[in-house]
């Protein structure tokens, strides 16, 4: 459920789209022809589905199972009742293990956990906040050293330095655990395009499954601990780091390659002098991206015992006292926002740093030695003095943020009600109960059909078969019918995740002040918890799946609204002014300029936005969505449902992978 | 160059001088008061008590902490964890004690018949009620309808946009079996089950529905903090006797009692640890983990400072244990 990818997979995206398939005129006929093509299929599919209505439509009810349910189930048993004896267990897996807790510990002892006979960290706040500035300003700029420290010492002001640090440490790790295997990784598939094929459906799946589905059986592997946890984590956080570092190795341009080649340059020494140099920002960028991911797991990681963060906002919630859990919530969204900004700022150092002048490197050096040595002294007082090793004061800051937070909760349940109602019965009778009996009373073999023949016509015979196949699985699942129920919910939210995104896009496209304002916003909407948002919502909504689809929606359109606003902002500038002077009005630019010229960051949105709101799709069942999202959390929960909810998590995937091959190919074709 | 140099110095310099500074007005050492701390071990070690998220087992898993903690000298380590994680515990050696547990036949049979890594330890004394609830507002208006004939009755009353025409019966803290599916089939109810999805989905509609007075009827159970903001009524279903939810298929009657018991490792159990003895003896009321729970759930006391004032009021009961 997460922040995965944003500029650079769109430049991936708009590199592809690049190639040029066919001429204009055969483009415009054959566009033609499909929209006909398009409306043949749903007129078909609707008169069938009249005629066969409620036909072959394999329900299963909630507590039914298939044997492909109890296989599952015998499996993780069988793996359960023989970890004591088996090898892999004994050499591998606890090895593995060991490592990791020993470095998620030493990490806790430096900054978060009393060790060795003291009662406090080695390293004390102003020591953290010390490093914090320090490091800021040494790989980014000393603007995001300021928001460094002023960001970290608001985690202190809340009071909740012990936690902030605890989930800090346990995300480095992570992060550093994920990133030793994803830059090697990502480097191979950015040089063999083999490899990245292998790869590719693997990162789908480590993104797209959900992360109730393995986290009992990780805790099986590698016991109930940080290893468990930082395992967990990293396997949602690494594929970006993976997917960025091989789209940056592949955009080095070829023709430098080809120069270096033809110096003599061995392989070796073209990767290591002439590749790596030259992606290092956009491998930057992958590590941002992989944070943001490490830090959305925070809570979930807290049911196996994490420390951190995620234990607050979870035990609040336990007695819906929104108020602690969203101070809980926003320690989060700041370290978040601290972390994405000062690794921001680093990646573009990287380039400002070869292109600035030589008078402000020769003071540097001075200066970041005396910084070093300030921060030094910094640790070391932390280290020896109460004062400086625990954060004064009783976090008064916390509890006010918390009591406000309450305050709003109230009034908006006790005030909104009326409004969100007809506006929740408006969508749910309007628009999203026909389609989503058009979807589960439809035999399961004309859904089939109409799936496969719009991934056709959309995506070309390529998607078509890809479609097939995952049609074909989703059927061996056992929970069509639940999945049908998903799909229509996800449609709904995609549809106005992608509303909202082309409203806000455009506005933060073409103004520079609302994307500042806007921004930090998005970024918060992206890694605040969702439950945290969510009792309210329960309160104005109810627990219906229109619930869940709103937390879709605040979950997903933060995604589709950048990559819309980028893509807005790429437009030439003259062409805009060349319409302004051709007399277009504002409407008329947005509409007939900026809007097609944007449209492959359009298909990318949707594409996105769709990837993101099926992450939701279990938070979705824990409000009222039912379906495949209940299924994987009451998987989680009761074990004679295990095999249905792995199940379930796998239907999500192959929804999943259906609509990412669909709508890239489809990219692909449109702007062709 | 020499112009550099002197600045280095004198940077340099500053930042000794600084440093002399800060540590010189320091204040107290880190280390200084270490008297206390880890004299605790004694004879009981470390104590691993999983913690289940829901604020009753909270309650349980508080009182018996700080018992261990305060009279035993035990190091009481608290892992929260979910169920069948915290089984799985057992096996692994992380987990010593499940304090509250709910049924669960499926796990007793894995880990204490099969595997047998698990004991049983007793009784908590709490009985688990689960069921059908209306809120209190809807009992007193149609005294009727907690008896599960009349609910037909006001099955329309009871429709919304997720229901497809039908009443709704409000379902699904996913941790909980259910036979709801089955019973309204069975009772030829005119309801369809839709399914909340958590604990907290729950209460909020219930909460939303006693102040609004809106019509909701859902699955819910106790002992539970929430009845104590809320206290919501019991529908009566047709009564539960022995096996008649041997089918899943075909129950036609309410949920049986439960008796809330303890679960031990039983690597714990023949350890002699004295915490296994606290344990295993450990027993109370509804009424008091309702105390405790409404402590940490409706006056936001830590857990630790609720069980100290339960504690110190109940100090009888809380001797027999460890007597």
């Amino acid at each position: 459920m997460t922040v995965a990818v944003e500029k650079p997979e769109n430049a991936d995206k708009a590199d592809k789209v690049d190639k040029p398939e066919g001429s204009a005129p055969v483009a415009g006929a054959r566009r033609i022809s499909r929209r006909m093509m398009l409306a043949a299929i749903l007129v078909a599919w609707l008169v069938l589905f009249a005629v066969l209505r409620g036909k072959h439509t394999l329900t299963l009810a909630a507590a039914d199972l298939t044997d492909l349910h109890r296989w599952f189930n015998d499996v993780n048993d069988s793996i359960g009742a023989d970890r004591n004896s088996n090898p892999l267990f004994l050499y591998f897996f606890n090895e593995i293990r060991l490592v990791i807790d020993n470095l998620v510990t030493f990490v806790q002892d430096l900054i978060s956990q009393s060790s060795a006979g003291r009662s406090v960290p080695q390293i004390g706040w102003l020591g953290v906040v010390g490093i914090a500035g320090y490091v800021s300003w040494a790989v980014g700029n000393w603007r995001v050293a300021l928001l460094a420290v002023a960001g970290f010492t608001f985690l202190g002001l809340q009071g909740l330095w012990q936690e902030s640090m605890d989930t800090l440490a346990l995300t480095l790790s992570a992060v550093f655990v994920a990133l030793l295997f994803a830059i090697p990784l990502g480097v191979w598939a950015g040089l063999s395009d083999r490899f990245n094929r292998i790869m590719t459906p693997f990162l789908d799946f480590m993104q797209t499954m959900p992360t109730f589905v393995y986290l009992a059986p990780l805790t099986l592997f590698f016991l109930i601990g940080p290893a468990s946890a930082t395992i967990a984590t990293l396997i949602y956080a690494a594929p970006p780091a993976i997917r960025i570092t091989a789209h940056a190795i592949r955009s080095v341009p070829e023709t430098t390659v080809e120069a270096a080649d033809s110096m003599g340059a061995t392989q070796r020494q073209t990767l290591l002098k002439v590749l790596l140099p030259m992606s290092r920002r956009t491998v930057v960028m992958g590590i941002n991206q992989t944070i943001m991911a490490a830090l959305a797991m925070v809570t979930i990681a807290a049911l196996i015992d994490a420390p951190g963060l995620g234990k607050t906002v979870v035990q609040a919630l336990q007695s819906l006292d929104v108020g602690t859990a969203f101070n809980a919530g926003l320690a989060i969204v700041v370290m978040a926002i601290v972390l994405d900004r000062v690794t921001t700022a680093a990646s573009g150092r990287a380039e400002a740093a070869r292109s600035s002048g030589n008078r402000f490197l020769k003071w540097r050096r001075p200066l970041l030695a005396a910084g070093g040595v300030a921060a030094a002294v910094l640790v070391y007082l932390s280290h020896t003095y109460v004062w400086a090793a625990e954060f004064p004061g009783e976090g008064s800051t916390g509890s006010t943020i918390a009591r406000a937070a309450d305050n709003v909760t109230t009034w908006a349940q006790d005030n909104l009600s009326g409004v969100t109602n007809a506006f929740r019965d408006a969508i749910t009778n309007g628009l999203l109960n026909p389609f989503q009996t058009l979807l589960t009373d439809s035999p399961w073999w004309l859904v089939g059909a109409a799936l496969v023949g719009l991934g056709t016509v959309l995506g070309g015979w390529r998607a078509g078969v890809t479609t097939a196949v995952c049609v074909g699985l989703l059927v061996g699942t056992g929970v069509w019918s639940d999945g049908m129920t998903t799909l229509a919910s996800t449609v709904v939210a995609t549809v106005l995740v992608m509303l909202l995104g082309v409203v806000c896009g455009v506005w933060m496209g073409r103004s520079p002040l609302v994307d500042r304002l806007l921004r930090p916003t998005l970024d918060a909407a992206q890694v605040m918890p969702p439950f945290v948002y969510l009792v309210p919502f329960l309160a104005l909504f109810g627990a219906t799946r229109f619930t869940a689809i709103v937390a879709a929606v605040v979950y997903a359109a933060p995604v589709a609204i950048k990559i819309i606003a980028d893509g807005v902002r790429a437009v030439p500038e003259t062409t805009v002014e060349a319409a302004t002077a051709a007399g277009c009005n504002t409407w008329q630019i947005i509409t007939k300029v900026q809007l097609p010229m944007s449209r492959s960051a359009l298909t990318l949105a949707t594409n996105q936005g769709l990837i993101y709101v099926l992450s939701m799709v279990v938070v979705g069942g824990l409000v009222g969505a039912g379906a495949l999202g209940y299924d994987v959390v009451a998987g989680f929960s009761q074990g004679q449902l295990y095999g249905k909810g792995l199940a379930a998590g796998l239907a999500i995937v192959l929804l999943g992978v259906m609509f990412d091959r669909i709508t890239q190919a489809a990219a692909r074709r449109t702007s062709a | 160059m020499a112009r550099q140099a002197r600045q280095w110095r004198a940077g340099a310099a500053g930042i000794a001088v600084l440093g002399l500074t800060l540590t010189a007005c320091g204040g107290a050492k880190v280390g200084d008061d270490s008297a206390g701390g880890s004299d605790s071990s004694g004879k009981c070690g470390t104590f691993n008590l999983a913690v289940n998220p829901w604020v009753g087992y909270e309650a349980n898993a508080a009182v018996v902490a700080y018992v261990a903690e305060q009279d035993l000298g035990c190091k009481v380590t608290k892992k929260d964890l979910k169920e069948e994680i915290a089984w799985q515990g057992f096996g692994t050696g992380e987990v010593d004690a499940v304090i509250e547990n709910w049924g669960h036949d499926d796990l007793k049979k894995k880990y204490i018949t099969d595997q047998k890594t698990a004991v049983d330890a007793g009784l908590t004394g709490n009985k688990g009620l689960i069921g059908w609830y209306v809120p209190p507002w809807l009992a007193k208006a149609h005294p009727d309808i907690t008896d599960w004939k009349s609910l037909d009755k006001y099955a329309s009353k009871f429709k919304t946009s997720e229901s497809g025409g039908k009443g709704q019966l409000l379902d699904g803290d996913p941790s909980f079996v259910t036979n709801d599916e089955a019973l309204v089939k069975n009772l030829d109810l005119d309801f369809k089950v839709v399914y909340a999805g958590s604990e907290t989905a729950l209460i909020q509609a219930f909460r939303k529905a006693e102040k609004n007075k809106e019509w909701v009827i859902g699955y819910f159970y106790e002992p539970q903090w929430f009845m104590s903001e809320v206290p919501l009524a019991k529908v009566k279903l047709p009564e539960y006797k022995d096996g008649c939810d041997a089918d899943a298929a075909k129950v036609a009657c309410d949920y049986p009692v439960y008796e809330l018991d303890k679960i031990a490792s039983a690597k714990f159990a023949k350890s002699g640890s004295p915490a296994y003895d606290l344990v295993k003896n450990f027993t109370w009321t509804n009424e008091d983990q309702n105390t405790v729970a409404k402590y940490i759930a409706v006056d936001k006391m830590s857990p630790e400072a609720a069980a100290k004032k339960w504690v110190e009021a109940n100090r009888d009961k809380v001797d027999a244990w460890i007597k």
